[in-house]
């Protein structure tokens, strides 16, 4: 009895440690963010690997999920006689919802994992002691660079695999069920707010792509020095990657939209 | 890789990120109604409005001319205050045009339609479009119809 409370409070506490650790190391990596002003180049060598090479399968997965989008909302609308709504049901679905959420958790299995990774290695290898015995600051040499490159990324990404897959949902809906052209871009035109569905999705990729981001070097930073604290830190940053983005689209969702 | 080869496609990349939200602002959402915004403000009284919302079409013949910008009750008249802003370019509406609420498809999305009357003088910002036709109530329609019903 008392050895199970034991436990739990054991279990607390290194939540919390880890917590506060957390957010004393993003502190750290705000504070230095000028270096990313100061040295663009770094900045961008991360994007190419963390944004570029993202972007092929961000664009696939865009395409295949917006022409589900379309077989499954023509589906259902033809039954209303109402398929020259999808145009608006496929753009709302996805400016509002699925393009950030699903951007993150692709974001977060392919490049975040990575960036965990690469730095625990980097720490397991005792480069960054290293860096630091050579007076380099390994926060803004090697963990800024790539925390602002994911946060910038992510939004791109987001917004990329909105617009592939709304052209996805069009080619399947117009090309191939015949739903009218014109009437799926005007509905969709019609329906879809700039101020209240666009921005607020890209607000909340922004919120993503920081959490994202925040968690990925966190995790490679904070990992155990050995070859299996490399594993187990790559694994939870995908893991509190996806509840985070989940959770945070929840409350997004409701501040946003809620109060209607 | 070559630092320059890296730098270029990190360029194009942004670029398709910019020209991806550069179309959902554009092809997707109605930001190109925001953008246009310029004309005048005219006000209606309806007696009743049905479900009309902000932001629902302004139509002359069918054609869409401008967009309803604010809804309010005015206690003094009893009515409902409705604003419309029309297109600048739309400026050769009469005084006494006709303002009246109908309902679009099936799913009943409501408008406003203008029916231009025969005055010289044409209406600017802060008119008023005095006559007006409430909403198409349903349930007063079927009321009326079981009363003459029910008379006869």
């Amino acid at each position: 009895m008392l050895g199970g409370l034991q436990k739990l409070g054991h279990w607390g506490l290194g939540v919390l440690e880890r917590l506060g650790r957390g957010h004393l190391f993003l502190f750290r990596v705000l504070m230095s963010l000028g270096t990313a002003v100061t040295r663009p180049r770094l900045v961008i060598k991360e994007l190419y690997s963390v944004g570029v090479l993202s972007l092929l399968i961000i664009a696939v997965s865009g395409l295949f999920v917006g022409m589900v989008l379309g077989y499954q909302g023509y589906i259902t609308l033809v039954n209303f006689g109402a398929e020259e709504a999808l145009g608006s049901v496929v753009a709302l679905s996805l400016v509002r919802e699925l393009g950030p959420v699903i951007t993150a958790l692709l974001f977060a299995g392919r490049a975040g994992s990575a960036l965990s990774a690469e730095i625990g290695l980097m720490k397991t290898t005792e480069q960054l002691s290293g860096m630091e015995m050579m007076a380099v600051d390994p926060v803004k040499r090697v963990i800024l660079p790539r925390f602002v490159a994911a946060f910038i990324s992510l939004p791109l990404l987001a917004a990329i695999f909105s617009a592939v897959a709304v052209m996805g949902g069009y080619f399947i809906g117009v090309g191939l069920l015949g739903v009218d052209g014109g009437s799926y871009w005007s509905q969709m035109q019609a329906n879809v707010d700039f101020y209240e569905d666009v921005m607020n999705g890209i607000i909340k990729s922004l919120v993503f792509g920081f959490v994202v981001a925040w968690i990925a070097v966190f995790e490679g930073y904070d990992t155990v020095p050995t070859s299996e604290g490399v594993s187990r830190s790559t694994t939870r940053t995908v893991v509190h990657s996806a509840l985070a983005v989940l959770a945070l689209d929840f409350i997004l969702t409701g501040l946003m939209f809620g109060d209607i | 890789m070559t630092t320059r080869t890296i730098e270029i496609t990190v360029g194009i990349f942004v670029a398709l990120g910019v020209a991806a939200l550069f179309m959902l602002a554009m092809q997707v959402s109605n930001i190109s109604e925001y953008r246009n915004s310029d004309g005048y403000t005219v006000s209606a009284y309806f007696t009743n409005i049905g479900g009309l919302k902000v932001r629902a079409p302004v139509t002359v013949s069918g054609v869409r001319v401008g967009r309803v910008t604010a809804i309010r009750y005015d206690p003094e008249r009893y009515q409902a205050r409705v604003e419309i802003t029309i297109g600048a370019a739309h400026d050769y509406l009469p005084t006494d045009t006709q303002a009246s609420i109908f309902t679009a498809g099936l799913l009943g999305e409501q408008y406003i339609a203008l029916e231009p009357g025969g005055e010289d003088e044409v209406l600017a910002q802060g008119g008023e479009i005095h006559y007006t036709q409430s909403a198409f109530v349903l349930e007063q329609i079927i009321g009326r119809i079981m009363v003459n019903m029910t008379t006869n």
